[in-house]
């Protein structure tokens, strides 16, 4: 019998699929299409300390196979959450993964103190945002200030840390290292890769913030690619996300080495997207005569 | 609550002398599909969002949307045929208020199409509609159907008034009293069209077209930014609007 049951840095998911952070809001309204419960953990839409408004519109561009997004973190801050929107999560049966960005590795570790106090399940340490100017990608993109920042939030966290690293740097490997060496429990990749596109009769970029984040299909070979660079770096459990948005491509992912994986665009396409991932996982752990996902990471048999 | 169904397309047309028609069997948003309100297809083909189109028209399990060629999307659309099965998600979004016994219903173009269902379900309405010249006129002989009296007018004269819309409402307005206008056009006639509302101090909704990604309130992309300063989500907030709730001038 197949049994999609993982443990992921300590935590029991009832199976290997989680949505991506920004791509979810806080649940509410993909809940009116499926029961959370049926899901193994929920990415919140990433926090930071005070409430954000984000970019100005317009924030979305449609590209071949992909779409760029600069929404810019707008939420209702970590007080505002941990008061309007966890208690609503709380009332299904899935781990909460808080996703966290500050402006300093204090402000960072400040959060991750309100947020594990706060009962989430566990933190996802985002350092990795193309769309704000402070903080983000700043600290994702220098070893150093990412092992920084790691330290900070595990030094305030009582739950597991997860580190979301960004794709727009020349070594993940190296970045995945100074965070396992910082003290991270888990790793997530991919964020977006940073791009741009011009509306050629106005000149314009057609993002009010010049650049975004790509995500969805078309990043999904840079993704599969990062995170086999960073299984064979790192020990860490590893969430593997970007352009997954069917079981054989969450198949791929686990191969090439993450432990778990996360839905992000797809769910835009269609809502049942994670579901049908789940439902796709099982069905070729099944046929080929597997009994449970942690037989798959890693097993990429590399030339 | 809105659903994701396999629509089954009944009826798929041009329309004479402008736009499309398409008829589908979605019985889950039939029944719960309220005026204002739009729904997320997937058009296929190489496009990888949704597109969003309001509701035309509810009858029975069928749903009629109306829409024109603008780019890849909307020309997959219309190489859909009968029979042929349509990923459709809604109903979607806070529709019109039609509370009240007389309702004004003003029309710019393609807006139009959403505002015909409003006008199925009002007790009362009248419609005032614009259109850029007479070859793009659409679906005026549904409005006579269902509407008191209804109004045309185009930029360039062809057909009805030559007039912009606004300045028949300014004119209707001083004549006649309504419960409230609703708007849906092109962004600067909505604006033409708000403004007079505003200074007859007449109540008016408009319903507003942004890019969209989720359609149903969970990526934050569809932003425009209410009176107060605050960003809102055009799919899920919206896209009717009260007339004073939003500033959409950038
Ligand atoms: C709530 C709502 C209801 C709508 N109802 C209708 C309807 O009933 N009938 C109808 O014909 N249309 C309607 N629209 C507009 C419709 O969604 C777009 O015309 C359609 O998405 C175009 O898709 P496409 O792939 O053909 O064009 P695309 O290739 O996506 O776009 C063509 C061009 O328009 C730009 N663009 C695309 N979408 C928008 C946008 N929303 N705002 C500004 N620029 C944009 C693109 O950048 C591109 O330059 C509605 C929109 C909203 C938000
Ligand atoms: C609209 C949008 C908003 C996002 N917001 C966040 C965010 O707030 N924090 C974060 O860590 N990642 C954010 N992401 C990145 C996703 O979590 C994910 O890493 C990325 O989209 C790749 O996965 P996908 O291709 O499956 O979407 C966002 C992505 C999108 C499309
Ligand atoms: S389109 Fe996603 S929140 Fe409106």
């Amino acid at each position: 019998m197949t049994d999609l049951t993982i443990e992921f840095a300590g935590l029991r998911w009832k199976n290997p699929v989680a949505v991506a952070s920004g791509t979810f809001g806080f649940g509410r309204e993909y809940g009116e299409f499926y029961d959370l419960s049926e899901l193994g953990a929920i990415c919140v839409k990433g926090l930071t300390l005070h409430p954000r408004e984000g970019n100005a519109p317009p924030r979305i561009a449609e590209t071949p196979a992909g779409i760029l997004n600069a929404v810019g973190l707008q939420n209702p801050g970590v007080e505002g959450f941990i008061r309007q929107e966890l208690p609503e999560l709380r009332r299904h049966d899935v781990p909460v993964i808080a996703n966290l960005s500050g402006n300093s590795p204090e402000e960072y570790g400040e959060m991750a103190a309100m947020l594990s106090d706060a009962g989430v399940d566990m933190l996802e340490v985002n350092i990795s945002c193309p769309n704000v100017k402070a903080g983000g990608m700043a600290f994702g993109t220098c070893p150093a200030a990412a092992a920084e920042v790691t330290r900070a939030v595990k030094d305030r966290s009582k739950v597991p840390v997860m580190v979301k690293l960004s794709p727009n740097v020349t070594d993940i490997a190296e970045m995945a290292r100074a965070v396992e060496d910082a003290g991270a429990d888990a790793l997530s990749l991919i964020n977006t890769l940073l791009g741009m596109r011009i509306d050629i009769e106005t000149r314009r970029p057609v993002l009010r913030n010049n650049t975004g984040g790509l995500s969805g299909p078309a990043v999904f070979p840079v993704a599969v690619r990062m995170v086999w660079q960073v299984r064979q770096a790192v020990k860490l459990p590893i969430l593997g996300m970007g352009g997954i948005r069917s079981g054989d491509d969450a198949v791929e992912m686990l191969l090439a080495g993450a432990d778990a994986v996360a839905v992000g665009t797809a769910s835009f396409v269609d809502p049942f997207a994670p579901i049908r991932v789940r439902d796709g996982i099982a069905a070729y752990l099944d046929s080929h005569g597997l009994t449970s996902p942690r037989e798959l990471s890693g097993g990429v048999r590399a030339w | 609550m809105p659903v994701s169904e396999m629509a089954v397309i009944r009826e798929s047309r041009a329309m004479e002398p402008y736009g499309f028609s398409l008829i589908l069997d979605a019985p889950g948003i039939a029944a719960a599909a309220v005026p204002g309100q739009f729904v997320h297809v997937d058009c296929g083909g190489d496009t990888l969002l949704r597109r969003p189109f309001g509701v035309c028209g509810v009858d029975g399990m069928q749903v009629r949307l109306c829409y024109e060629l603008k780019g890849r999307g909307t020309e997959l659309l219309t190489r859909v045929r009968a029979g042929d099965l349509l990923p459709v998600m809604g109903p979607l979004g806070r529709g019109f208020d039609l509370s009240g016994e007389r309702i004004l219903l003003v029309g710019g173009g393609m807006g139009t199409a959403p505002l015909l269902f409003a006008a199925g379900r009002s007790k009362y309405a009248d419609a005032i509609l614009g259109y850029r010249s007479a070859d793009q006129e659409l679906l005026s002989e549904d409005y006579k159907k269902v509407c008191g009296t209804v109004e045309l007018c185009t930029d360039d004269g062809t057909l009805g008034e030559h007039a912009f819309p606004d300045a028949l409402v300014r004119r209707r307005l001083e004549r006649e009293a309504y419960d409230r206008v609703l708007i849906c056009g092109p962004n600067a006639m909505m604006k033409a069209v708000a403004k007079v509302c505003k200074e007859a101090g007449a109540p008016y909704q408009v319903s507003l077209d942004v890019r969209m990604g989720c359609g149903v309130g969970a990526c934050l992309v569809c932003a425009c930014r209410d009176s107060a300063g605050h960003y809102r989500r055009v799919c899920r907030d919206g896209p009717v609007f009260d007339g004073e709730e939003m500033d959409w001038d950038d």
